[in-house]
C-alpha cells in the first residue's frame, strides 16, 4: 500500500488528539470494567475465588451453561449451514420471508422470547394443558432454557454463512456434480472446506451468546438454586445476595470465556485473511 | 458420441431463454454455440451437461441413443468445463484431477495407484507435469483452465462441454490456447461443444458453428459455408465486418462486406455511389478505409490493398467512387426495414 504524501495527511496533533480520545475511551469503558471484574473476584484471595467457583451451586450453573450450549450450539450449526445453503444456492418463493425471519432474534428483546415460550409452553399458555396432563416440563426447566438459547442464537452461523456462500456461487458445487459426486460428497468434499472459517467463526459467536445469554433464559428458567440456574443467573442471584467475591468469581469466568472467543476470533480472522490472500 | 436435441424450451419466470432448439451433433466434432449474451447458448450447454434441464414435457436429449432429458448431471458422465474453471480452490491440481475418480462407489472406483496414474497421464497431456502439488491459486489462467479440462476429461466423458473456454484469459494466451485446444481435440477424438460469443474463435477453431439468437438456432453448418452464404440478416451482423447499404433510389437494405467494395477514382461514372475518407490506415499489405457516403451520410468500411492505395495516392478527406461487385460471392440477403 501506499503511504498518503504528507500533505492529506492530518496533522501530528490531530492524529495524537484523535487516537489518544479512542484509546482513553476504549480504556475507561471497556478496560477498565474487565480488570474490575477480576481485581473484585480476589479481592478475598484466591481460595474464596475458588471455593465460589466449586461449591455445589456454581458447579450446577457450570454444568447446566455448557448443557445448553451443547444442545443449542450443534442445533444452529445445522440450522444455518441448512438454511444458508437453501438462501445461497436455491431460487425460491418467500426466501426474503425466510431471510427476514433468521434476522428476527437480533430484532427482539430477549425478554420478549422468553416470555414467548412461557406463553405457549406455560402453565396458562397454549400447550400448557396437554403438557401437564402428560406430565412434561418445559418452563421453569431445561428444556425451555434450551428452547429459549436456541431462540436467540438463532441467526449467529446463518449470518456469517450467507454472504460468503453468496459470493462464492453453485460452479464448484456443479463441477463436482457434473465429475459423478453425491449430494453428500459435493457437501463434504466441496461446500464444507470452503466454508469451514466462516462456520467455525459463526458457531464461536453462537456458543459465547449461548453460555452469556441472560434475558431470555431468565424468565424460561424460574431461579430454582443448582437446578435452573445457569452461570449469568448464578452471577445474578450471589450479586442480590451481596455475596460480591462470588459474584465476581462467577463473572471472570464469563469474562474468560469471551476473552478466549475474542482470541479464537482474531486467529480465525487471521488464518482466512491468510488464505484469501493467497487466493 | 453423438447428440440429439429435440425442440428443447426453457422458461425462467416470464423470459423464455430456450424456445425449441433442433440440433443433431455427430461424432467426434467440435462444435461452437455462437451468439450474443442472452441468446441461450449457456442455458443449452448446461442442459446438454444435466446442469439445467428443459421445461417439463418440452424437448428431448438423446446422447449416444440413450435419453438422458431427466438424468442428473452426476449420472450423464458429461465433462463440464466452467466459465471460470470452478476448479476447488482447498484442493491441489492433483486432487481437483483426481476427484472425479475418487467420489466413485467403492465397487467402481480404481485403485489408488490406477487413480495415480490416469491423473499423471491426463495432466502429462494437458501439459502441467510437475504441478501436481500445487494449488489452484498458484496457477496461471492458462494452467488453471488446462487443469479444469483434464479433472473433466478423468471421467472418460462421453462428451466434453466447454463454457466460454477462452473468455476469462488475456488476447495472447487466448491465441495460443485455442489453437492448442484444436489440436488436443483432434488428438482425444472426444465430441467437444463449446460456447463462445466470439466469431473469430468459433470460425476458426470449430468443425460446425450454431449461431443463436434468442433462444432459437440461426444457422448451423461448418464455418466456411456459415461465413459465405449467411442463412439471416442476424447471422450476416453477428459475424462480423459488414456494411448495410442502401441502393439509391430503392427500399432494399443490402449487406456488403468490406473487401467486396471496389475503390475508384470520384470521376468513374461506373461508380455506384460517392463517398469522403474519413480516416485510413494501412496494416501490411491492405488497408481500411472509413468512408462516409455523401447522399445517405451513412459510415462504412471498405478495404483495399496497400498497392492501389498508394497508385491512387489517396488520403483522408479525399472523395471516392464505390462500386459494389455485381454479384458479390455472398449474395446480400435484403432485410426490409
Amino acid at each position: 500500500m501506499k503511504t498518503p504524501s504528507r500533505s492529506v495527511q492530518d496533522p501530528l496533533w490531530a492524529q495524537t488528539l484523535l487516537i489518544g480520545a479512542a484509546v482513553s475511551f476504549l480504556g475507561l469503558f471497556l478496560l477498565v470494567p474487565l480488570a474490575s471484574i477480576f481485581v473484585e473476584a480476589f479481592r478475598k484471595g484466591i481460595a474464596v475465588y475458588f471455593s465460589a467457583l466449586t461449591e455445589d451451586n456454581a458447579r450446577a450453573a457450570i454444568v447446566l451453561t455448557l448443557t445448553v450450549a451443547a444442545i443449542a450450539v450443534p442445533f444452529n450449526a445445522l440450522f444455518g449451514v441448512a438454511a444458508s445453503w437453501a438462501i445461497a444456492k436455491f431460487q425460491f418463493k418467500g426466501k426474503s420471508l425466510l431471510l427476514a425471519l433468521i434476522d428476527l432474534p437480533f430484532a427482539v428483546s430477549p425478554v420478549v422470547s422468553g416470555l414467548v415460550y412461557v406463553l405457549l409452553f406455560g402453565a396458562k399458555g397454549v400447550f400448557g394443558p396437554w403438557l401437564k396432563a402428560h406430565d412434561i416440563h418445559i418452563i421453569f426447566a431445561v428444556p425451555g432454557m434450551v428452547l429459549a438459547t436456541i431462540f436467540v442464537t438463532f441467526p449467529f452461523v446463518a449470518r456469517e454463512l450467507i454472504p460468503l456462500m453468496q459470493a462464492q456461487g453453485s460452479d464448484e458445487e456443479y463441477a463436482a456434480l457434473s465429475l459423478g459426486a453425491s449430494g453428500w460428497q459435493t457437501f463434504r468434499r466441496v461446500t464444507l472446506p470452503n466454508i469451514k472459517w466462516a462456520l467455525f467463526y459463526g458457531i464461536i459467536l453462537c456458543n459465547a451468546r449461548a453460555m452469556g445469554e441472560f434475558g431470555a433464559v431468565s424468565v424460561v428458567s424460574g431461579h430454582i438454586r443448582g437446578e435452573t440456574n445457569t452461570l449469568p443467573l448464578h452471577v445474578e442471584v450471589l450479586y442480590n445476595e451481596y455475596n460480591f467475591a462470588a459474584a465476581f468469581a462467577c463473572a471472570s469466568m464469563l469474562s474468560l470465556l469471551g476473552l478466549l472467543t475474542l482470541c479464537l476470533k482474531t486467529l480465525i480472522e487471521w488464518r482466512a485473511g491468510l488464505r484469501r490472500h493467497n487466493h | 458420441m453423438s447428440i440429439l436435441v429435440q425442440n428443447l424450451r426453457r422458461t425462467f419466470g416470464t423470459f423464455q431463454a430456450l424456445r425449441g432448439i433442433n440440433l443433431e451433433i455427430g461424432h467426434h466434432q467440435l462444435v461452437a454455440l455462437l451468439g450474443p449474451s442472452g441468446s441461450g447458448k449457456t442455458t443449452f450447454l448446461r442442459m446438454l451437461g444435466g446442469l439445467d434441464f428443459p421445461d417439463p414435457g418440452n424437448g428431448r436429449i438423446i446422447i449416444d441413443d440413450e435419453d438422458v432429458t431427466e438424468q442428473p448431471a452426476a449420472d450423464r458422465k458429461t465433462g463440464f468445463v466452467f466459465q471460470h474453471y470452478a476448479l476447488f480452490n482447498h484442493l491441489t491440481v492433483y486432487e481437483n484431477v483426481a476427484f472425479g475418480l475418487e467420489v466413485r462407489p467403492k465397487a467402481t472406483r480404481p485403485s489408488k495407484n490406477a487413480i495415480c496414474d490416469r491423473v499423471l497421464e491426463l495432466l502429462r497431456l494437458v501439459q502441467l507435469e510437475g504441478l501436481e502439488q500445487r494449488l489452484p491459486s498458484e496457477l496461471s489462467g492458462g494452467q488453471r483452465q488446462r487443469v479444469a479440462l483434464a479433472r473433466a476429461l478423468a471421467i472418460d466423458p462421453k462428451v466434453l462441454l466447454l463454457d466460454e473456454p477462452f473468455g476469462a484469459l488475456d488476447a495472447k494466451v487466448r491465441k495460443d490456447l485455442r489453437r492448442w485446444l484444436r489440436s488436443f481435440h483432434q488428438e482425444i477424438g472426444v465430441t467437444t461443444v463449446f460456447v463462445t460469443h466470439d466469431q473469430q474463435e468459433a470460425l476458426e477453431l470449430a468443425d460446425m458453428v450454431v449461431v443463436m439468437n434468442q433462444g432459437q438456432i440461426e444457422q448451423v453448418g461448418p464455418p466456411q459455408e456459415i461465413y459465405d452464404h449467411p442463412a439471416t440478416p442476424f447471422v450476416y451482423e453477428f459475424l462480423g465486418d459488414v456494411n448495410k447499404v442502401r441502393k439509391p433510389g430503392r427500399p432494399d437494405l443490402f449487406y456488403v462486406r468490406p473487401h467486396e467494395i471496389q475503390i475508384v477514382f470520384a470521376g468513374d461514372c461506373s461508380a455506384d455511389f460517392h463517398a469522403r475518407i474519413e480516416h485510413l490506415f494501412a496494416a501490411g499489405p491492405s488497408a481500411r478505409l472509413t468512408l462516409r457516403l455523401l447522399d445517405s451520410r451513412e459510415t462504412i468500411d471498405a478495404d483495399m490493398t496497400r498497392q492501389q492505395l498508394d497508385e491512387m495516392g489517396l488520403s483522408e478527406g479525399d472523395e471516392v467512387g464505390l462500386k459494389l461487385s455485381a454479384s458479390p460471392p455472398s449474395a446480400p440477403p435484403a432485410a426490409s426495414l
